[in-house]
């Protein structure tokens, strides 16, 4: 505490305030809209109030019992999405921790090259290899799958990065006292390692349940039927039809299901989240 | 160049319920052109106080007056202070010379002042050939004369000093002290200087104030705080070893805390009877332990003797004989003097 | 950098580390080759015959008017939401700073926007701005302007951009309230009693010593504008009207899964390949040679 200016203390909320409102805006907006039937939705302007049809907009949402450009049964695709979301969280997490300790670990031939090879994927991002990719999991037999749906995307090493810049940090003091108490590495990896790396893997959870719920491009190419779109593929879905087809509360009640989700975990894990998010990429 | 006034100053955190008061009413005048030392052990309120003066914390209750003005509604800038840190806070972006010259600046003050103050400064404190470096490529020493160059500088009423030498090592702690003496004898500016080592603040000081607890216990010369102190944290805060404190001495009256400091007992063929506990060589002097010889309490008394006497063996019963004019009396409830 | 005390093993590390070297053999480093491949070939409409082109896709589309206006299209692009990403996300992250009252709740709020899906957000501002029934359209309606991204170019392009630096502000926020963090408080203390006032402090001082994560957050913000914005893209524009908001990565898109040019579309790959390493590359010897206070 510096100063005593009342007047930019004032300021501050107020900035604060206008930021907070404006990022808000348009998720309040679509929640009111999911709560209104379609044609309320649908007056120039929409009412900036929540109306009545709460229950109704959700349920045909969930049931996928609208009209023709909303018949997917949105609950089916929120189970796909977090089937995926699951297998791309765990997937990565578990391969990471065991590829960084091993990199960190142990002296062996190649582990420089292998530290490279990983370490290459940060630069590429799927949406650049997206046609080859395609062809790959095309001849494996695997498009429309959940596997082909979540595969591809455990490729990239930011978890490795993460989880090999954490483990450098670890004193090695603890890996000559459990030596000395008669541990092997593996043993040392579960008793000593992992319950360290704790905020560690928490942070990393937040981030890649938010990369995997939110994948968009790969999902639309690879998932060719209906019953395998994950809930983000759904929602724009909805929107081919025509303007005058679309059933704007369903929509917006079923992008509010999809935002609900992801932003409950970044709440709820906010503290480690933020750590974890700037400590790693620094 | 001008004097500090703390009138009945008083510091509390939070509100309501929880409301923490940190300084219990601090009264001191001190004058213009003063050395002061405020020195206690960590959590005593020293820094806090510090900060109060230079604007960093607000004041709870009382005054503070820098020269005529009450300064507890001025800003830092407004209050013409400056302020050496512990840490340094130099800005590690800009140069020594910017670093030194950036409050000149703010002020407006000419360049050619600017270049020839920062000059002065930077000989009176030798650090001349560092002008165009950046603060990481010093050493801490060295730092730490930057910091105080960029104070020097500001040509202020009032130099505060947070604990500054505490970042340094031993040797170059015992340095920097001589030139902040020298600093002060050449220019004269009113101190307020903030340690938890009593040394610093026994060699620096023309007069200390001992804080614990957020209570001012003594303020007085270093000469005064030696031999008369105020309390018994005083009497135990300054001086190595500490003065002992003892409520088992012979002929001692109840609820009296008998104050003698190791260096004011004698070893002696009569005086008071001590069972030898332990000796520690310290080459030019060494420490006796002793215990009572007529009662069974587990109190240690501590006499300091000189090379040239001989080592008691441990077991034996030896003698001290304390110096009359050196025995101090205090309440044992209060710890006030008596 | 390296461990002092190691593990010594033979098979153990590459058992370990077996499954993320297969993962990232089968899909990453062969579908690369595969792109890089397919850059010098040349599909007909039925798949059945691949003939050798050599660089004749690479400078088809450097010959393609369209190509180049679409790296244009993406430099604006992504110009224009670094630029408004940062900035607004500074400003919230400097008064957020100064408020210790209310401070988890902006900052719950603020960090909504990264836990919404990108193609969502896209829908959700192409909803408000809707031309039939959006309702910042009849806001604007009534102070005189008429947006139609549909039909107007500009208006499209700053359609996009809003959505995309929306989404962006929480993680620039998030990073730029941290930098200010790391900044000593006796740096700002110092400052103070030199007398300089909070505007001067933040320029001469705070902003200065954030040039590390403006920096970080610069290169981040690019890739970011150049790659994750498809699913924005598509959700609103689809890269209209025309090809008005058509960035490169969205061409790939358009240009191999509808347009069905192999060949193009692998070597527009391989460019944008190019384009990241480069930036990637950039940021790291940044990095390396960031001051270190």
């Amino acid at each position: 505490m510096v100063e005593r200016r009342p007047a930019l203390g004032l300021l501050a909320h107020a900035i604060m305030i206008i930021g907070a409102l404006l990022v808000a805006f348009p998720i309040y907006l679509a929640f009111v809209a999911s709560t209104h039937s379609a044609q309320e939705v649908m007056q120039s302007p929409m009412p900036l109030w929540p109306g009545s049809h709460f229950w109704e907009s959700y349920q045909t949402a969930l049931m996928g019992t609208g009209k023709a450009s909303a018949r997917m049964p949105v609950a089916r695709m929120i189970w796909v999405s977090f089937v995926i979301t699951f297998i791309i969280t765990f997937g990565k997490i578990s391969i990471s921790l065991l590829s960084a300790f091993a990199i960190v670990y142990f002296r062996f031939p190649l582990r420089n090259l292998c530290f490279w090879l990983i370490f290459i994927t940060l630069m590429l991002p799927v949406e650049v290899r997206i046609g080859p990719t395609y062809q790959v999991v095309a001849d494996l037999g695997l498009i429309n799958t959940y596997a082909g749906l979540s595969i591809p995307l455990i490729a990239s090493a930011t978890a490795t990065f993460l989880f090999r810049q954490f483990f450098l940090t670890v004193p090695d003091e603890l890996v000559e006292a459990a030596r000395m108490d008669g541990a092997g590495p593996m043993r040392f990896f579960k008793d000593v390692l992992l319950p360290l790396s704790a905020t560690s893997i928490a942070a990393l959870f937040v981030i890649q349940f938010i990369y995997g719920w939110n994948q968009y491009l790969w999902p639309l190419i690879a998932a060719t039927s209906e019953d395998m779109y994950p809930v983000v593929i759904g929602i724009k879905q909805m929107l081919g039809g025509g303007e005058s087809n679309v059933e704007w509360n369903v929509v917006m009640a079923t992008a509010i299901l999809a935002m609900l989700p992801p932003a409950l975990v970044v709440v709820l894990m906010q503290k480690w989240f933020v750590k974890g998010l700037v400590d790693t990429e620094k | 160049m001008a004097s500090i006034t703390l009138n009945n100053v008083v510091k509390r955190y939070g509100s309501g319920k929880h409301v923490n008061p940190v300084i219990h009413g601090v009264n001191a005048q001190i004058a213009d052109g003063e050395f002061i030392v405020i020195v206690g052990p960590s959590g005593c309120g020293k820094s806090t106080l510090l900060r109060m003066v230079a604007g960093l914390e607000e004041i709870s209750e009382g005054e503070i007056s820098i020269g005529p003005r009450v300064v507890n509604n001025l800003e830092p800038a407004e209050r013409d202070i400056a302020m050496v840190f512990q840490n340094y806070a130099l800005y590690p972006h800009m140069s020594v010379f910017d670093n030194m010259a950036y409050g000149l600046k703010i002020a407006k003050v000419p360049v050619d002042e600017i270049k020839a103050r920062v000059d002065k400064a930077a000989r009176i404190l030798e650090i001349g050939a560092f002008l165009q470096r950046k603060p990481r490529e010093l050493s801490g020493g060295q730092r730490q004369r930057v910091a105080m160059g960029r104070a020097i500088v500001r040509q202020p009423q009032v130099f505060l000093f947070d604990e500054p030498l505490s970042n340094l090592d031993a040797k170059l702690r015992a340095q920097t002290r001589l030139e902040i003496q020298k600093l002060h004898r050449e220019l004269g500016i009113t101190s307020l200087f903030v340690t938890h080592d009593q040394v610093e603040a026994m060699t620096l000081a023309q007069r200390m104030i001992v804080m614990n607890g957020g209570v001012m216990e003594q303020f007085g010369t270093p000469e005064e705080v030696y031999t008369r102190p105020a309390t018994t944290f005083v009497a135990s805060f300054i001086g190595s070893p500490p003065m002992n404190l003892l409520k088992d001495a012979p002929d001692a009256k109840p609820g009296v805390i008998t104050g003698i400091r190791p260096e004011h007992l004698d070893i002696s063929p009569a005086g008071w009877a001590l069972q030898v506990e332990a000796v520690e060589m310290l080459g030019a002097e060494r420490l006796v332990y002793g215990r009572w010889a007529h009662s069974a309490t587990d109190e240690l008394v501590i006499i300091r003797t000189e090379e040239a006497h001989a080592v008691p063996a441990l077991g034996t019963t030896i003698h001290a004989t304390p110096r009359p004019d050196r025995i101090h009396h205090f309440d044992a409830a209060t710890g006030k003097r008596l | 950098m390296e461990k002092r005390v190691l593990f010594r093993s033979t098979w153990l590390p590459w058992l370990l580390l077996a499954p993320q070297l297969l993962v990232v053999g089968v899909f990453f480093f062969w579908p690369a080759g595969q792109a890089l491949i397919q850059s010098v070939q040349q599909q007909d409409a039925f798949g059945n015959s691949i003939t050798w082109v050599g660089l004749d896709n690479f400078r088809t589309l450097l010959n393609d008017e369209t190509y180049l206006a679409s790296f244009q299209t993406t430099l604006i692009f992504s110009v224009l939401v670094t630029v408004l990403g940062l900035s607004i996300a500074l400003l919230l992250a400097v008064f957020a700073d100064r408020i210790i009252k209310g401070a988890t709740f902006y900052k719950t709020v603020l960090i909504l926007p990264y836990a919404v899906a990108p193609v969502v957000t896209g829908l959700l501002w192409a909803f408000m701005f809707s031309t039939s029934n959006g309702v910042v359209t009849y806001g604007l309606h009534q102070i005189g302007v008429h947006w139609n991204h549909l039909l107007n170019g500009n208006d499209a392009m700053a359609l996009v951009v809003m959505a995309a630096v929306w989404k962006q502000i929480s993680y620039n926020f998030l990073f730029f309230l941290a930098g200010l963090n790391s900044i000593p408080k006796s740096l700002i203390e110092a400052a103070a009693i030199d007398g300089a006032g909070p505007m001067r402090r933040f320029w001469t001082i705070q902003f200065p010593l954030l040039s590390p994560t403006t920096f970080f957050l610069l290169v981040i913000n690019m890739v970011y504008a150049f790659f994750d914005t498809f699913a924005i893209i598509d959700a609103t524009t689809q890269g209209g009207p025309g090809k008005d908001t058509a960035t490169l990565v969205y061409r790939v898109y358009f240009d191999g899964f509808r347009g069905m040019d192999f060949g193009g579309a692998a070597a527009q790959s391989v460019v944008l390949m190019v384009i990241v390493i480069a930036l990637t590359v950039v940021q790291f010897k940044f990095i390396e040679k960031k001051v270190n206070y």
